[in-house]
């Protein structure tokens, strides 16, 4: 008998020079920036990395609800009373007390009469784009748009257009070029996370409904201290009514993990029956659930913290730009404050002489960032006290005169 | 001149802005092997395709075209619907 098989092609060879880069800047000798273990947490802005205490500024943990004590009490509460987790989906039998409750939170938090809660923030878009968009619909989406809008629209059968990143004239011409009465639902985003810049919502939504589009608009980067009720970018820009879904998660300012989408649609609810991404996984954790409605109804009220983490955002973005730092925006517009570096080896270097000295950001880096650029994301948090952001000031002097970033 | 030799050298003129390393086109040219385009200048290039023809690439066509000539093809195609 001979033998005619061929060895399997190793489909792991694909990542060999992912791999290379990888080793690459680990053989140049600096601490692997996408491996940063914290080794303990002690409040929302202070961690042990490496031994050492740090000081955190690249959370997403806008208002630092991590360690509230009524938060981490319902959390506990809940562990108590419902156990570990769900072991099931929310249309099965994934569907417990406090994720009643959490939707409740939501719909009493954004003012709109329906709320659907899912597992990610990453799954909500994907859940959400892929659902509403069918066969035969557009999605109109901003070159810039996060990863897991981007997935959204691989995952379903819709066709996908883009349009240059917050230009609402180019949005306007090629909305202007679909079949007009073909479905279309426009995908913005709020703050886009990378730069910290904020989408011209109020001129964009305008040109969507012109076009006789829906808007989805996800609100991740703003949720908390946009508009008089913090419900985002959108509702700051007097676009209450306007916005048929907005998506958001329980990731950054609510200080857990979930996502969700709440409208007004009468018909919304159907969602849920559609979804693959929210019928086929297991529904949130009951502790998770539990802090998260607690942590949303403290934040309704959280008028203090919003107006110190703005105070926040514009000392560190005025203190970088008086350095000479390039920032991601001119002003400070959202509390991402995004420092441009002329390479990955300047940015490196950055990264690791801040967190040297103390203080941990995200460093980024193509694919993730638009247009090839090296930066480094600072994510500002209301539990930074006064004196942290001026410690943090000296600490970008410092590593940004080492590595010649800044004269 | 055909329609089609018109449109293809339409395109080869867009093309050229965008075509740093001076690459000799043809119909089997690819944007991704040969003209070694980022996805953003292929945002750029298709945004000038779209506005010269007054026609919209989705993404999802633009997934399947490879070649300058399957880009022409899809370019007479639109322009008539």
């Amino acid at each position: 008998m001979t033998d005619t098989t061929t060895p399997a092609r190793d489909l792991m060879s694909k990542f060999d020079p992912l791999i290379a880069e990888r080793q690459a800047l680990i053989d140049s000798g600096v601490t692997d920036p996408f491996a940063i273990v914290m080794e303990q947490v002690k409040s929302p802005t202070e961690a042990v990395i490496k031994g050492k205490d740090t000081i955190l500024l690249g959370t997403y943990n806008y208002m630092g609800m991590t360690f509230d004590p009524d938060v981490v009490q319902a959390g506990k509460d809940a562990l108590d009373q419902f156990g570990s987790g769900t072991n099931g989906s929310r249309m099965l039998n994934g569907t417990f007390r406090d994720h009643v409750g959490v939707e409740q939170a939501l719909r009493d938090f954004y003012g709109m009469s329906g709320a659907i809660v899912f597992s990610t923030g990453y799954m909500a878009n994907l859940g959400m784009i892929s659902t509403l968009a069918g066969k035969g619909d557009y999605v109109i989406l901003d070159a810039d748009s996060h990863a897991s809008i981007y997935d959204g629209c691989k995952q379903g059968v819709a066709e996908i257009v883009r349009f240059r990143h917050n230009s609402v004239e180019d949005l306007d011409k090629r909305l202007g070029r679909l079949p007009a009465e073909a479905g279309k639902l426009v995908v913005l985003e709020g703050v886009y996370s990378m730069l910290g810049d904020i989408a011209p919502l109020k001129d964009m939504v305008a040109v969507a409904k012109k076009h006789g589009c829906m808007v989805l608009v996800d609100e991740a980067h703003s949720m908390g201290f946009f508009g008089p009720n913090g419900r985002g970018v959108y509702e700051d820009q007097g676009l209450e009514g306007e916005v048929d879904f907005v998506v958001g998660t329980f990731s950054k300012s609510v200080g857990t993990v979930g996502g969700f989408c709440v409208s007004n649609h009468p018909k919304f609810e159907a969602i849920r029956l559609a979804c693959r991404p929210y019928i086929f996984t297991a529904s949130l954790p009951p502790s998770v659930v539990a802090t998260a409605e607690v942590s949303i109804r403290k934040l309704m009220h959280a008028h203090n913290k919003r107006a110190h983490l703005w105070e926040n955002a514009r000392t560190l973005h005025n203190g970088l730009t008086e350095m000479g730092f390039t920032l991601g925006t001119k002003t400070p517009d959202s509390a991402v404050i995004a420092v441009l570096l002329d390479d990955q080896e300047q940015a490196v270097a950055m990264w690791q002489a801040l967190l040297d000295g103390g203080l941990y950001v995200n460093m980024a880096r193509p694919p993730a960032t638009p247009a090839g650029i090296f930066l480094l994301r600072c994510s500002v948090c209301a539990e930074h006290s006064s004196a942290q952001i001026s410690t943090i000031l000296k600490m970008f002097r410092a590593a940004g005169q080492a590595v010649g970033a800044i004269g | 001149m055909s329609d089609r030799q018109q449109t293809f050298d339409k395109v080869a003129e867009l093309i050229a802005p965008f075509n740093k390393k001076g690459v000799t086109l043809g119909e089997a040219t690819t944007f991704q092997g040969d003209l070694e385009w980022d996805s953003l200048t292929v945002m750029d290039f298709v945004a000038a395709i779209e506005d010269e023809f007054d026609i919209l690439i989705t993404m999802n066509m633009q997934a399947e075209i490879e070649t300058v000539g399957q880009l022409v093809d899809a370019v007479e195609k639109l322009k008539t619907q």
